[in-house]
């Protein structure tokens, strides 16, 4: 059952997932897809920042930093082993 | 075949091969850039450094034939979403009211190449020929990771070259490369890549390629994960941060002195040496309070500037920028802003004009308005000259907790001030201003790496000089006509009084005098005398100024030698007053940290935002500010018998 990432960094599941894709389709969906958070592609939740937001996830070998808003419009799902 | 080199790039004779440099933001472009060229443009380990393209020769050692580098900021695509991205492609597209360049070498971060090598099947679209560098080829050893570049030249059917940008590693076969751009070719294997039309499209193409070149991601840098796990806790990490700052407050004071004496005490001889050896005449004063005393006064705070680049370089270096911008990112949010915006902030904290020209990596209009608007706030390194002279002369030095005093810790608290007025002023412009459309906020956090040594020590000699040339030009014009101002109409000197007499007979009946008795009313209610309002107008060309004429107005009062803050502070000017109380002393720090005194500034506002509307707003709303901020304060101070 697909999950969002949002969802991920909420439950601290730092387990590697697969995107399954991205709500909506305006500019923000776009430039996710852009920088890498693309059908596919392979991420891992990392930490939260002190605050509770935002949080720091691996993708592709760097470190990025998403807000909630962003991360919740990425879908991800377990990774077919 | 130097000339068939020529005519292969297409560039007419007699003009240069300009080559861009265009990769991802944090990629290492600017680096590379200044290896090849031998500039020291600024680079950093957080993404959004360049903003604006530059250009530069390469070095003379890796061609005889005239080729020209573009670095351009750096970009996740083509699509261009903020004003930095804007000028790469437009630079590249040949919108820049320039020819496009004849070439271009793609600058890859080999760490993290799948999310890059999209951006080469987007150069491709563009028809010029292309090369690829891989950069931080070491690291990727290091992590773990691989990629074979020869397969990855073979698929994409251009130059593939690895490269250690900062170490210097594969700068000459690059060098060479880009000398002999002539060979490259337009490649069969990109020009499939470049159908893609979806991100989707472009990464299945990538993780193919990849796939071949028997690719395997590196692991998470283990320092990176470990310092991380220490630097962004929710209580170690602040309390690291504050005391770090607290710190560096304290050295501004108690490290920063004796040099700053030694270099007070060098001007002041020589001040003192010239009027013994040359006769006494206007000239000899106008050199020796005008221009040593006055600009000298200024010079002294080199110490200060020093450390405070310092350390802003080496954070800057080490990938803690980007750390700051993820832990205050969820407080911006609050204001209505994003941690790019904390980004372009931070770079304000050395000087408003850089900093303002960083908001060009925030995409949103509204956002990158209200940072434009509030970045003046942050607390500049021209203020720290008049900070430091003003808390030295009227803060004890009592000690309050271990290493710090009461005059750390003002500074720390005028610095937080800054801060808080720029946060809450952003909160409020925020309400005011029509909205955008939203834009995903993503931050890049590279990994801790060390900087080089000899990398801070360079930008902060660059920094140095800079302050130099400032204090020799803008600083001393200004210094020369004061000195003009303070010293005219000349009188005929009373035999009957001393020579200190006379002197301030003339100052107070000078041209300067005049004004600053003009708008005494201005400033009145803090109690600020004619010789403060003269500097207040005078630090309208730059701040450090203030420093610098009170020094001038000052010089003949300092009998005992107990240097411009003592005689502030000091007993006063025979009529048993202080030159200044020590309210009127609080009501002034903070009148500077809110009040808007650089004309740089807002003529770089003026620039980025094409309207004349938000540099006189910006004026007369912190200039306001100041005083309304400076009023309270003198009010409090006086209530609380300070």
């Amino acid at each position: 059952m697909d999950r969002t990432l949002a969802e991920l960094a909420d439950s601290g599941d730092d387990r590697l997932v697969e995107i399954a894709g991205v709500t909506g389709d305006g500019q923000v969906s776009w430039r996710l897809r852009e920088i890498g958070f693309c059908r596919g592609a392979a991420v891992r939740f990392v930490r939260r920042a002190p605050l509770g937001d935002p949080a720091m996830y691996e993708l592709h070998g760097a470190t990025l930093s998403l807000r909630r808003s962003e991360a919740s419009r990425i879908r991800v799902r377990s990774r077919a082993s | 075949m130097t000339e068939l080199v020529r005519l292969g790039t297409g560039a007419p004779s007699g003009r240069p091969t300009r080559i861009a440099i265009l990769g991802a933001p944090n990629s290492g472009k600017t680096t590379l850039f200044n290896a090849l060229t031998g500039h020291r443009a600024k680079a950093g380990n957080y993404p959004g450094v360049t903003v604006d393209r530059r250009e530069g020769d390469l070095r003379a050692r890796f061609t005889e034939l005239s080729v020209r580098l573009i670095d351009l900021p750096g970009v996740y695509s083509l699509e261009p979403q903020s004003e930095d991205e804007a000028v790469a492609v437009r630079v590249l597209r040949g919108e820049f009211g320039e020819p496009p360049p004849d070439g271009v070498v793609v600058v890859l971060d080999a760490t993290t190449i799948e999310r890059a090598l999209p951006l080469v099947a987007e150069a491709a679209e563009l028809g010029l020929p292309l090369c690829i560098a891989l950069t931080m080829i070491d690291e990727l050893k290091a992590r773990h990771g691989e990629i074979d570049l020869e397969v990855l030249g073979a698929e994409l059917g251009v130059p593939v070259l690895g490269v250690v940008g900062n170490r210097g590693l594969g700068i000459d076969d690059l060098g060479a490369l880009v000398a002999e751009s002539g060979h490259w070719t337009r490649s069969e294997a990109l020009r499939e890549a470049a159908q893609a039309d979806t991100p989707e499209q472009r990464f299945e193409w990538t993780y193919g390629v990849l796939g071949r070149c028997r690719r395997k991601i590196p692991r998470a840098d283990h320092w990176s994960r470990r310092l991380d796990r220490f630097l962004l806790h929710p209580v170690l990490g602040p309390a690291v941060f504050l005391t770090f700052v607290a710190l560096f407050f304290q050295a501004i004071f108690t490290w920063a002195t004796p040099a700053m004496d030694l270099l007070s005490g060098m001007m002041d001889g020589l001040a003192d040496w010239l009027l013994t050896v040359v006769p006494d005449s206007l000239p000899t004063r106008l050199l020796a309070d005008g221009v040593i005393r006055g600009v000298g006064a200024v010079i002294v705070f080199l110490p200060q500037i020093v450390l405070l680049f310092t350390v802003i370089l080496f954070l800057e270096g080490c990938g803690y920028m980007a750390r700051a911008a993820f832990v205050v990112d969820r407080v911006m949010g609050w204001v209505g802003l994003e941690g790019r915006c904390f980004l372009a902030l931070l770079s304000s904290y050395a000087c408003a004009v850089p900093g303002i020209m960083a908001t060009r990596t925030i995409p949103s209009e509204r956002d990158r308005l209200t940072t434009i608007l509030v970045a003046p706030f942050a607390t500049c390194s021209a203020r720290l000259p008049v900070y430091t002279l003003l808390i030295a002369a009227f803060i004890p030095a009592d000690p309050v907790f271990g290493p710090f005093t009461w005059q750390g810790l003002t500074l720390g608290g005028l610095y937080l001030l800054g801060t808080a007025a720029a946060l809450v002023s952003a909160a409020v412009l925020q309400r005011g201003l029509r909205r955008g459309a939203s834009l995903p906020f993503y931050l890049e956090l590279p990994p801790f790496r060390l900087p080089r040594p000899s990398d801070i020590l360079l930008g902060v000699w660059d920094r140095a000089k800079m302050f130099l040339r400032r204090a020799g030009t803008i600083i001393l014009c200004v210094s020369i006509v004061l000195w003009f101002l303070l010293n005219l109409p000349r009188r005929a000197a009373d035999p009957e009084l001393s020579a200190a007499a006379n002197q301030q007979a003339i100052l107070e009946g000078s041209y300067a005098a005049s004004v600053g008795r003009f708008i005494e009313p201005v400033f009145a209610p803090m109690d600020f005398n004619w010789r403060i309002n003269v500097g207040l107008v005078a630090s309208q060309a730059a701040r450090e100024v203030m420093v610098a004429t009170l020094a001038q107005i000052y010089a003949h009062e300092d009998e005992e030698g107990e240097g411009l803050g003592g005689v502030l502070a000091g007993v006063g000017d025979g009529s048993g007053e202080p030159l200044l109380s020590r309210p009127s002393a609080l009501a002034l720090l903070v009148y500077f940290a809110f009040a808007m005194q650089c004309m740089s500034t807002l003529a770089v506002i003026r620039r980025e935002t094409g309207k004349w509307r938000w540099p006189a707003f910006t004026f007369v709303y912190m200039t306001g500010l100041g005083w309304l901020g400076a009023w309270v304060t003198f009010l409090a101070a006086t209530a609380a018998g300070a």
